[in-house]
């Protein structure tokens, strides 16, 4: 379980989250949304200690992270697996190196393990042949999935995903969802996604925190969507034509 | 403070030697057939323009020898091949880390609890640090090299001369002068390189132009830095 505690932030005078708090539960996928400048993707990167909050904590099943010191910060860091927009592949190594690195880091595994175990979580993203194959040489998709095992190679407590489908069709990223909500339920992880998907948002949204000019705006699970009368939630989910079609019947 | 992170605690020794290892063949290796063609021929241009120049018959022949000897080893071998390395390896560098940036990839290393800091520059540092001197010496024999071939094809002296002229009046102390260079100059580089690299914001353009600020500000540094060195170590 994660504890966002009143989390003030600012870049010189702007006052990009502001007293942000929330509860992020284990073994559910808590969607992180908003429209684009509304303070989402700062909230990760202070989530995952990128940013530093000026004001409010962040708590790791308690273990203070915000405010932790450097030990603190790297022993909760070992606990956390993140998938960047872009994958975040090391690209001077092939897929396989890029699921080892982190084994190799922060286990004494011997080779044979380290192999073992690549292997395992390349097969749990569904990754055929492309142990070789390196960053440049895969499309968006497997990029993502080779990001996803990286970021479960370690087995870890806690799962970021930054907008886990951009760039990806339709169909790809449904799998990619799917696979998301599988991995959350099987390591019992505590998952945060920052989307913007729609379908992400009705096929996993068990919890979803809205946020609207870096406040906390709305937060619930995704059937409780359509009987809200938050506006500014009601006008950022059904923004799309389709979805203004199909929203009674939600 | 990005040198004191960068001198951090090492997280896994064995994956820091290894990088080093890779940056040495990287870095170093990459280097030395362009250190040694530039090498070869300003040896070569330096001692024809010494023996053009020399038309006093007081002046003795095998001072080419010793000209040569003197100009590659004192500033040739360690400053001119401090600027050209500013411009290969400082680009490289500076551009490697900053795509790096830029695609999150140093993000990934901190978000793992790596000091991403100490992970990609140390290493460079170090395997600049052992392989700047060595570079300088492959550049000091061969500039000579070039010298000598250049003065023996061209008769403008003979062997024996132009040898006795590159042993004369030698002093070691000269060549650990521009060995100390070397390895400030292996600092300077890869310092100022990695620091424009690892600050990088924005795309492509800024990486490109990051580049740039480190080749012009590793050329300055090594330049200011020659200076102070020969104030210090030979006046």
């Amino acid at each position: 379980m994660i504890e966002v505690k009143n989390v003030h932030k600012y870049f010189g005078t702007n006052h990009v989250l502001n007293d942000v708090s929330a509860v992020l539960e284990d073994g559910k996928c808590n969607l992180i949304i908003g429209r684009s400048g509304s303070g989402k993707t700062v909230l990760m990167k202070c989530l995952v200690g990128l940013f530093t909050p000026e004001q409010g904590e962040i708590l790791y099943d308690g273990r203070q992270f915000s405010k932790g010191t450097a030990a603190e910060k790297k022993k909760i860091r070992q606990d956390i697996g993140m998938v960047f927009q872009g994958g975040a592949l090391f690209d001077s190594i092939n897929c396989e190196e890029n699921i080892a690195f982190p084994l190799k880091m922060f286990t004494n595994m011997s080779r044979a393990e380290i192999k073992e175990r690549v292997n395992y979580c390349m097969d749990r993203v569904n990754l055929v042949n492309a142990n070789k194959l390196f960053p440049s040489e895969i499309s968006g998709g497997m990029k993502k999935r080779v990001a996803i095992a990286r970021a479960i190679a370690l087995k870890p407590k806690y799962l970021f995903f930054d907008e886990p489908n951009s760039g990806l069709d339709p169909q790809t990223s449904i799998v990619i969802d799917e696979l998301i909500a599988e991995i959350t339920k099987e390591i019992n992880a505590t998952t945060i996604i920052n989307t913007h998907d729609m379908n992400s948002v009705f096929e996993m949204g068990e919890k979803i925190i809205y946020i609207y000019k870096g406040e906390k705006n709305w937060e619930g699970h995704y059937s409780e969507i359509a009987k809200s009368e938050n506006k500014e939630l009601i006008d950022f989910i059904f923004a799309s034509s389709l979805l203004k079609r199909v929203q009674g019947t939600f | 403070m990005l040198i004191g992170r960068a001198f951090g605690r090492i997280d896994k020794g064995s994956a820091f030697w290894r990088s080093v290892i890779r940056e040495i063949d990287k870095l170093g290796m990459g280097s030395v057939l362009i250190v040694s063609i530039i090498s070869v021929f300003i040896g070569a241009v330096i001692s024809i323009q010494l023996a053009v120049q020399i038309e006093s018959p007081l002046i003795p022949k095998f001072t080419i020898g010793f000209g040569t000897r003197d100009t590659v080893i004192l500033e040739f071998s360690s400053t001119v091949i401090g600027l050209i390395l500013a411009g290969k390896v400082g680009s490289n560098i500076s551009s490697e880390i900053g795509s790096m940036r830029v695609s999150e990839q140093i993000d990934a290393l901190e978000i793992m609890g790596i000091n991403s800091a100490n992970y990609l520059i140390l290493p460079k540092i170090v395997a600049a640090l052992i392989i700047n001197p060595i570079l300088t010496v492959i550049s000091m024999i061969l500039g000579i090299l070039g010298g000598y071939i250049a003065c023996i094809s061209s008769g403008l002296v003979d062997s024996d001369t132009f040898i006795y002229g590159a042993q004369y009046y030698f002093k070691p102390w000269h060549m650990y002068y521009s060995l100390i260079k070397s390895v400030v100059f292996a600092f300077i580089i890869t310092s100022i390189s990695c620091f424009r690299g690892y600050y990088v914001e924005g795309g492509s353009e800024e990486v490109g132009k990051a580049s740039t600020k480190a080749v012009v500000n590793s050329s300055i540094g090594i330049l200011l830095w020659n200076l102070i060195l020969t104030a210090l170590l030979l006046l």
